[in-house]
């Protein structure tokens, strides 16, 4: 019992399954899922669809937290991605064609590739804090976004790009397929190979790991290409949903949501050991929390307050503090980082 | 004679962790005008005992009365109060402030408009020149040395009025000279009635310094005794409570013969490698199965060279042969791709990644090397974690137990294990056995001995000379920031030949 | 023989040198600060001709008397090496509250110190989680940011008029000497400045914020009161979030649940930009006004140019960026 509560996971999946108790609680047809037209609908299969865009930003984010970093800049490449894509899309001839659509995506995750790269130059490279490197662009990408636009909201009409964000493939919608899909790639990536040692390895000690022969500047660099490449992804998805390119809003303070994501599923921001599970539990109940509010007919505009009471629980019971009260364990003012015998003794 | 007043008296003393008596009822009394060693390998609690002492720990049972008033610490500010001040291993101080300030932080002086800065100042100048520290109060901290920091801590301990300082292994970062002028420091503070704490590694050092020691063993005390009436031999058995066969069988080794085979090309040779500001060009040659010492103080350029070696930093002058070939060895992972391996002198900062286990760290080099996309197989992972764990005795034996978890020895020995996992020709050894107990210490001396009969070549680098006679065959002395003498080890060489190189004319940089 | 001695301090030059080198370093930032402020002064004056005018300084003031507020208090909590997210929603809370209660009859003298409480409520929480609990500040703040959005929607979900005479008279006072005006929220403002440039300095409260930014484990050690000062720090920016949320609802004549959506970024981008570092333990809360300024300036000087707002987001960040890395060689001059 005392192993189960110390999980780390354990109070976010409590956290979780309460959310989707208090929706069915509520209103019993919250779990229903019905088939219409050989798709599936309903609350949950919502939830996961639109959870799509957080999963990737999300995903992309705590692997630059677990280098000890911090991707603030994600909401702008997100903004950035969406307004070259239409931008591209609209001004073809041909908006409907496949080639068209397949270069403008191309074309826009390219461009947040170098948003990436960029990002991972000045952190990597030149050495900046990624917390003020990455609000350069945050700064400076939304400028570039409606630069693109020219402050106007791109609007087309294409269908093959609808379809990313509102199609269905095998019943399920196409978003969650995306999703899914990044998700299976970076944990194949992290886990199957030594990638995830490596970027825990620089995160928990940038130094030890140079000596050790770790390449972390290419670590770091890469991982907020991958970010980058994530957070454009998003703003696909984004744009296809509203199909409509708006620099002043897409993915506004998704870079917050997408740390607390990450947070929640218990990766500390002090980087280091990152979870992906936890992450996509984070997203879910990030995600599962926005549709409760609707759903309890609450005016959506409150929802921070909610997010806010999460995120003070969570961060409460994953307190050391809190933890020592509810698990009586001993109080210690504060251990120094390393204090072997205490912690040797602890196990 | 008479015994002076006690100040603090600590009976029974009782710390519990989850599971673990750190402390066992441990007594302990500091008196007046007494340096006090407090003496244990590591794990023994004399870091608990110190944190107990200086309010960073509560305790679970036992009393501590200072000046005869029992006293409960809820805080290092209570401790502070009660008049007992701390200066650690690592100096806890503010680099980002004054000299000055970090004096007398929290005890500036206030005048009519908040504090006032002229007193405040003249204040810690005073603070200073009693310990005879002529420096400008007003220069950052991070413009002076460690040495110098750790002195300005002192300082800080004398302005809160402290009747009791506790030093945790001040002197594991200061050379010989600062050392002494530590203890002058500390016989004129006992002189003026201050009771000391000293924790030290270095038995010389407790020898010529203090008046009393306690030795804690397992987490209790082991006893108190006079230093003068207790032999060396006689109290580092007490701290291991074994005999000392072991540290024995290595001394016995001293009697190394040249390098096997002189005619042998070097494993690696470097000609006039240096950087600007840290070391002048330096030639040296490496060769295998051979010992290489390098002996000479803290900044002597000994530390410098070993970075400059593995290509840690970046040489400005330099050219470098592996086995013949010339090779450009100008970062981390150039070195380690020419099989050479570095183990840093900063364990925690720059050797160990705290939060992974210790089977991931020793894999850690040999992965980096193969690149991030071919793992290691787990089979052969553990296949190898299993054999370091058992040839190197490395306790807990545990491949899942997270590295922080272990005691210094046994970090000293997972690292060692990584280096070696990766089959290296050249290993550079920073100070491998500061700050570890004897039983590990002699471990790590007779594996060194051993990785050279095998046939790698060896640069170790080492504070305690004795070491450095004893393990090397070939010792480079190093003095402002290059090599002053190379020198053969063999009979008739010894630490005062050392020391009479290292301390010759023009020493002041 | 004084070998020891001089190996230990160096040589008295050397000392003097590293001494004003590395103090100078300090300032240095807020000097270049300084000088991008004359810089872009003298280029406008060059370029638009009449550009330097008490009109255009009094105006730089009053439409950032509230920045100012706010970058006073981000410049403590980023002096103690922490981040507050929340102030920005704060502005909105506040103000909405203000508008709401007044709109119900409630009196300016009750309401307005209610409006600065609800600032420092705010960053109570925030510090009780970042100084107690131990919680990641950027985290801690982030709830703080999403209590304050969320509340300011509970309050209202749309803009309410303010026309309150207490209120407006931060902003509608107008003292004017010749061409100069300042209102009573500029001078409050620079009050706020001054009175936090005493605290840093002048008091032991002040020093332990730096201590802490320089390192929090020793300042511990050393026995001062980290705990306490973390919390106060964010209660003082709290503070000063809610009194900016007064003179933004003044300076705006209404309470919005929009105002103030990012605002906690500008504060930010001016406390770096004014030499502050993000990791804590160096800067100064005049680098922070300076910062402010410039960041006022730009916006000035895109307006004059009549070129699209966007370009203000682009040369901030441009601007951010050369402040960073002009950081970053200074401090890698001042570690070698």
């Amino acid at each position: 019992m005392k192993r189960l509560l110390r999980h780390r996971l354990f109070w976010p999946i409590v956290a979780l399954v309460l959310l989707i108790a208090l929706n069915t609680a509520s209103r019993p047809s919250f779990l229903s899922i019905t088939i219409n037209d050989g798709a599936l609908y309903g609350s949950l299969v919502d939830i996961l669809r639109n959870s799509a865009q957080l999963m990737l930003v999300a995903v992309g984010m705590m692997l630059v937290i677990a280098t000890r970093g911090i991707d603030l800049s994600v909401g702008a490449v997100l903004a950035v991605s969406g307004a070259v894509t239409l931008t591209w899309i609209a001004g073809s001839s041909s908006p409907g064609s496949i080639e068209t659509v397949a270069t403008a995506i191309a074309l826009g995750l390219g461009v947040t590739l170098i948003l990436g790269l960029w990002n991972g130059f000045l952190v990597s490279v030149v050495g900046i804090q990624p917390i003020i490197a990455t609000l350069v662009l945050m700064f400076a990408g939304r400028g570039v976004a409606m630069l693109i636009t020219q402050g106007q909201i791109t609007t087309i009409t294409s269908a093959p790009y609808t379809f990313i964000a509102s199609g269905h493939l095998l019943g399920l919608p196409f978003a969650l397929y995306i999703s899914v899909l990044v998700v299976l790639v970076v944990s194949l990536l992290v886990r199957r190979t030594a990638l995830g040692m490596l970027i825990e390895s620089v995160g928990i000690n940038p130094e030890a790991s140079r000596l050790a022969g770790v390449r972390s500047r290419g670590i770091i660099w890469g991982v907020y290409a991958v970010s980058g490449l994530l957070a454009g992804g998003a703003g696909i998805l984004y744009s296809s949903n509203i199909m409509a390119a708006d620099a002043n809003n897409a993915g506004l303070n998704i870079e917050l949501d997408a740390i607390l994501a990450v947070v929640i599923g218990g990766t500390s921001l002090m980087g280091g050991k990152f979870s992906i599970s936890g992450t996509v539990i984070g997203v879910l109940i990030l995600q599962t929390l926005t549709s409760t509010i609707t759903f309890l007919g609450i005016p959506p505009a409150v929802t921070p307050v909610f997010k806010a009471v999460v995120v003070i629980v969570v961060c409460l019971l994953q307190s050391r503090r809190v933890r020592e009260l509810i698990l009586r364990r001993r109080k210690v003012s504060r251990p120094s980082p390393v204090e072997p015998l205490e912690a040797v003794m602890s196990r | 004679m008479t015994d002076p007043a006690v100040i603090v008296d600590a009976r029974g003393i009782t710390i519990e962790f989850p599971g673990v008596k750190a402390l066992d009822d441990v007594d302990l009394s500091l008196r007046a005008g007494e340096i006090h060693a407090l003496m244990g390998e590591n794990g023994a609690g004399k870091s608990t005992m110190i944190k107990a002492l200086t309010g960073v720990y509560a305790v679970d049972a036992g009393t501590i009365s200072v000046g005869g008033i029992e006293r409960r610490f809820g805080g290092t500010d209570d401790a502070q109060s009660a008049g007992i001040a701390t200066v650690y291993q690592e100096v806890n101080l503010c680099t980002n402030l004054s000299v000055g300030e970090n004096v007398m932080l929290g005890h500036e002086i206030r005048g009519r408009f908040g504090i006032d800065w002229r007193a405040t100042h003249a204040a810690a100048a005073e603070a200073l020149r009693r310990l005879e520290l002529e420096i400008d109060p007003r220069s950052p901290l991070s413009s002076h040395s460690i040495a110098v920091q750790q002195l300005v801590a002192i300082s800080r301990a004398m302005v809160i009025r402290s009747t009791v300082l506790v030093l945790d292994e001040p002197t594991s970062s200061l050379d010989r000279d600062e050392v002494e002028r530590l203890f002058a420091v500390m016989r004129a503070l006992r002189d003026n009635g201050v009771a000391i704490l000293f924790v030290s590694h270095f038995l010389d050092q407790i020898y010529e310094i203090c008046d009393r020691v306690t030795v804690l063993r397992n987490g209790r005390t082991e006893g108190e005794y006079r230093v003068a009436e207790l032999p060396q031999v006689e109290l580092v058995a007490k701290m291991l409570g074994r005999e000392l066969a072991d540290l024995d069988s290595i001394a016995e080794r001293t009697a190394h013969t040249a390098r096997p085979d002189e005619q042998t090309a070097p494993v690696m040779q470097v000609l006039a490698l240096g950087r600007k500001g840290a070391l002048e060009p330096v030639d040296l040659e490496l060769y295998e199965g051979e010992v290489v010492g390098l002996a000479g103080l803290l900044g002597s350029g000994r530390t410098e060279l070993a970075r400059l070696l593995y290509g840690a930093d970046h040489a400005d002058t330099g050219r470098t042969r592996i086995r013949g070939s010339a090779v450009r060895v100008s970062n981390p992972r150039a070195a380690v791709d020419n099989r050479i391996a570095f183990s840093s002198e900063d364990r925690r900062s720059e050797g160990i990644i705290g939060d992974l286990t210790v089977r991931e760290n020793m894999i850690l080099g040999l992965q980096a090397r193969r690149g991030w996309a071919r793992r290691v197989p787990r089979a052969q992972q553990d296949r190898l974690v299993a054999t370091y764990m058992q040839s190197m005795d490395i306790r807990p034996a545990d491949p899942e137990t997270l590295i922080r978890n272990l005691s210094g020895g046994n970090q000293q020995k997972v690292l060692l294990a990584r280096w070696l996992a990766m089959a290296p020709q050249v290993l550079i050894l920073d100070e491998p056995t500061r700050g570890i107990d004897v039983g590990a210490k002699a471990e790590i001396q007779r594996l060194i001995s051993q990785l050279a009969a095998d046939g790698l070549s060896v640069v170790f680098i080492s504070s305690e000379l004795e070491e450095v006679v004893r393990l090397s065959h070939r010792i480079c002395v190093m003095r402002d920031h290059a090599k002053v003498a190379e020198l053969h080890n063999g009979e008739g060489v010894d630490v005062d030949d050392l020391v009479s190189l290292i301390a010759q004319k023009g020493q002041v940089s | 023989m004084s070998a020891p001695t001089t190996s230990l301090t160096g040589t008295r030059a050397a000392v003097f040198v590293s001494a004003v080198r590395s103090r100078t370093a300090s300032w240095a930032s807020v000097l270049a600060t300084v000088g991008m402020l004359v810089l872009m002064l003298a280029i406008g004056q060059a370029a638009f001709g009449d550009f330097i005018t008490p009109r255009l300084i009094s105006s730089l003031f009053l439409n950032n008397s509230f920045l100012i507020v706010l970058a006073v208090g981000m410049t403590f909590v980023i002096l103690t090496g922490g981040i507050d997210l929340s102030v920005g929603s704060v502005i909105a809370f506040s103000g909405l509250l203000g508008a709401q209660l007044l709109a119900h009859g409630w009196p300016s003298i009750v309401v307005i110190p209610l409006m600065i409480l609800s600032g420092t409520v705010i960053g109570a929480i925030t510090g009780v989680m970042v100084a107690f609990f131990e919680i990641q500040p950027f985290i801690a703040s982030l709830a703080g940011m999403f209590l304050a959005r969320g509340l300011a929607y509970v309050v209202s979900l749309k803009s309410l008029p303010i026309s309150d005479g207490g209120v407006d008279w931060l902003i509608a006072t107008q003292f004017t000497v010749g061409q100069w005006s300042v209102t009573p929220g500029v001078i409050l403002a620079l009050l706020f400045v001054a009175c936090a440039f005493w605290v840093l300095h002048y008091t032991r409260f002040g020093r332990t914020v730096y201590a802490i930014g320089g390192n929090a484990q020793s300042a511990r050690l050393m026995g001062l009161s980290v705990t306490r000062t973390t919390f106060i720090v964010y209660l003082i920016s709290g503070t000063c979030a809610g009194v900016a949320g007064l003179i933004f609802a003044s300076y705006t004549g209404s309470g919005n649940p929009l105002a103030g959506l990012g605002m906690e970024l500008d504060a930010i981008a001016a406390v770096v930009i004014g030499g502050t570092i993000l990791t804590g333990g160096s800067g100064y809360v005049l680098g922070s006004l300076c910062g402010v300024l410039v960041y006022g300036l730009i916006q000035i000087t895109i307006t004059y140019m009549s070129i699209d707002s966007w370009w203000t987001y682009i040369v901030i960040g441009a601007l951010l960026l050369i402040f960073v890395v002009f950081q970053r060689l200074l401090g890698a001059r001042r570690r070698a």
